[in-house]
């Protein structure tokens, strides 16, 4: 890289950013700077092109229109796929999951087009999972865990795999969670989840910077941690 | 005007009788309980107590109780007045203040806004407060636009009754332009985090300067009561002087929409902001309350609307603790944290407490805001130096608090 600058896309925030989805561009950019590297958060608003430079790009969630709109944005200003293409780092929280998937129906029974960079079709479920989530297997060693609030049922095809497995909650709707491309992750760990789950954040970064981190001891990070990891059953932590 | 019918009549009383017991041997607010046997007794019991007398509501995301107690405040200039001051707003929580003042021939009632569609639908309130609609506990009680769109098919069905609305709310201006006799009134104030798409096509919202419009047709309809500053504009274009003792700008958009409201019911807004001017605090809200080496300030925070009003509020040279807790009427879901804008405490004496302080440790660490953590409320205040304190708790955590401080 030329410029060490490590860019921390946030995509369309006023349309998606329901549930502090904001803060996973913090957690990224404050885990960079603390072990001395240049980072920045970029928000890409809804009338501007949507560049194909930035390290990562990060969606959040959004409610039912705001996600069609959202989708409708990406696929007119193609700056995400072309990075994609091109080895970027993509992390999409429940609506963004969905709108990085091929397909997706909304609760209004309209199939709207996706973005496509994971083999991911979603269709409404029959009811609201609102709860904690916890998954495990997959990309980490230890459990994730956060909080869903969504209404999809997300189905993946050959060209994805899950993030893991549900110990908790509902994710998919089939007991997988999530789904993982190359370095494109979606999953329904919803909001902030970076936050909880530092181990996924610094794998997200160890994509973007091509090498392993440098530790980083932050206790608060590790009180919550072990705070959450304490409600699962014993036999899953 | 007391409840005639006998099987409402009977209802109200065991209803009265499971309040005392509750009260009495310390299971809880006697209020809720009490209403919620009311209710499995006598479903109709709502629109019996609430026939007969002129109803206000009052709903919205935040200022509900502050709101309420304006208006009860106001309205007492012409009649007694029944209210669920306690901010139980659940129909059970409606009904026991109906109950507790069967002759009060006005009524000014709080009802959460997932509620009103079915509150109204028995109550045909007179007049229907709108002061906002932003993301509140969404675990519970659905998402924001939903409640928009049942608020507004509820208001269709209400012919009668006058609709006072925030018109610098998009969502607010959507569900009351459902009405047959809207009363807008502009506060300035508006939280656009979570309007930005339009509640009637889906496109992206404009707003500009004063005002907002959707490429639809959808826009911000004209005023006709206006707040700048301190002063209110009346339809009659005279001017009033609100002068509240209660701090912030969010509590002037609450009393501008309270005169609104009072004056469709018949108070001149001279008479009702004179009244505004006796309220100090809000259910212990804003109450300054002493400890022996600290006097403690005490705010409720439940959201990023009311903590970015909150963040305005605070003195600036005091210390703060923030107590957090995640029962089921605070909402399950923390991700909220995310929304509020703590670095503005930075460089400040931060403790944090509650429930869930470990999630607001994580959040002001990524913040930069220095910080440490106490166990418990009343341990977070002793473990500051002597002076003022600076206490901003949600739901729960306050109700716990405002128990275990000292009164007055
Ligand atoms: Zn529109």
């Amino acid at each position: 890289m030329a410029d060490s600058t490590v860019r921390i896309g946030l995509l369309l925030p006023e349309v998606l950013g329901t549930y502090g989805d904001s803060g996973n561009a913090q957690v990224l950019c404050k885990r960079l700077q603390w072990r001395g590297h240049e980072a920045e958060v970029v928000p890409v608003a809804l009338d501007s092109a949507v560049p194909s430079t930035l390290d990562v790009y990060l969606l959040g969630g959004g409610e039912d229109t705001a996600q069609v709109l959202a989708a409708r944005r990406l696929l007119a200003s193609p700056g995400l796929t072309r990075a994609a293409e091109t080895g970027a780092t993509v992390f999409g929280v429940c609506a963004g999951l969905q709108i990085l998937g091929t397909r997706f129906r909304g609760l209004d029974g309209a199939d709207h087009p996706g973005v496509g960079l994971l083999d991911v079709v979603t269709a409404p479920a029959p009811r609201r999972a609102v709860a904690e989530l916890a998954v495990v297997g997959g990309l980490i060693d230890t459990p994730l865990t956060g909080f869903e609030n969504h209404q999809g049922t997300s189905t993946l095809g050959e060209g994805s795999v899950p993030l893991g497995r549900v110990v908790r909650g509902t994710g998919n709707g089939d007991g997988t969670e999530g789904a993982v491309t190359g370095h494109v992750v979606g999953t329904y760990l919803h909001g902030p989840a970076l936050a909880r789950n530092p181990e996924l954040a610094d794998l997200l970064l160890s994509w973007v910077l091509g090498h392993e981190l440098a530790p980083l001891e932050v206790s608060e990070v590790d009180v919550l941690r072990a705070e959450r990891l304490a409600t699962l059953p014993r036999r899953i932590r | 005007m007391p409840p005639t019918h006998l099987r409402t009549r009977m209802s109200v009383a065991t209803g009265r009788l499971t309040a005392r017991l509750s009260r009495a041997t310390g299971l809880g607010r006697g209020g809720v309980i009490g209403g919620r046997v009311t209710l499995k007794l006598d479903p109709d019991v709502l629109r019996r107590l609430g026939r007969e007398r002129t109803v206000v509501l009052v709903t919205g995301t935040n200022g509900k109780t502050t709101t309420a107690l304006m208006l009860t405040r106001a309205l007492e200039a012409l009649a007694d007045v029944a209210s669920n001051g306690d901010g139980a707003n659940m129909p059970d929580g409606v009904v026991a203040a109906l109950a507790a003042r069967p002759d009060a021939p006005y009524a000014v009632l709080e009802v959460d806004e997932a509620y009103v569609p079915w509150v109204a639908a028995q109550v045909r309130p007179a007049v229907l407060v709108l002061l906002n609609l932003s993301r509140d506990q969404l675990d519970r009680v659905g998402e924001v636009r939903g409640i928009e769109r049942d608020l507004r098919a509820a208001i269709a069905l209400l012919p009668r009754t006058a609709v006072v609305a925030n018109c610098d709310d998009v969502l607010v201006t959507s569900a009351a332009s459902a009405a047959a006799r809207p009363v807008w009134v502009g506060t300035g104030r508006r939280w656009s985090g979570d309007a930005t798409t339009c509640p009637r096509c889906g496109s992206a919202v404009q707003h500009a300067a004063a005002t907002w419009h959707c490429e639809c047709g959808f826009a911000r309809p004209q005023p006709s009561w206006v707040l700048e500053g301190e002063l209110v504009t009346t339809p009659g274009g005279r001017d009033v002087d609100l002068d509240l003792r209660l701090p912030g700008e969010a509590n002037r958009a609450n009393a501008a929409l309270a005169l609104a409201a009072a004056h469709c019911v018949g108070v001149p807004p001279h008479t009702a902001a004179a009244r505004l001017r006796t309220i100090t605090d809000i259910g212990g809200r804003y109450r300054t309350v002493r400890r022996t080496r600290h006097s403690v300030r005490l705010m409720l925070a439940k959201n990023p609307a009311g903590w970015a009003e909150t963040l305005r509020v605070l003195d600036e040279d005091t210390p703060v603790v923030v107590a957090v807790n995640a029962q089921e009427a605070d909402g399950r879901d923390l991700s909220w944290l995310w929304d509020v804008h703590f670095e503005r405490l930075r460089g400040r004496q931060v403790v944090v407490t509650g429930e869930r302080s470990a999630d607001l440790a994580v959040r002001l660490c990524y913040a930069e805001v220095a910080h440490w953590t106490a166990a418990d409320p009343v341990r977070a205040i002793d473990s500051l130096p002597p002076g003022g304190v600076e206490i901003v708790a949600n739901y729960t955590a306050f109700r716990d608090l405002v128990d275990r401080l000292p009164s007055g």
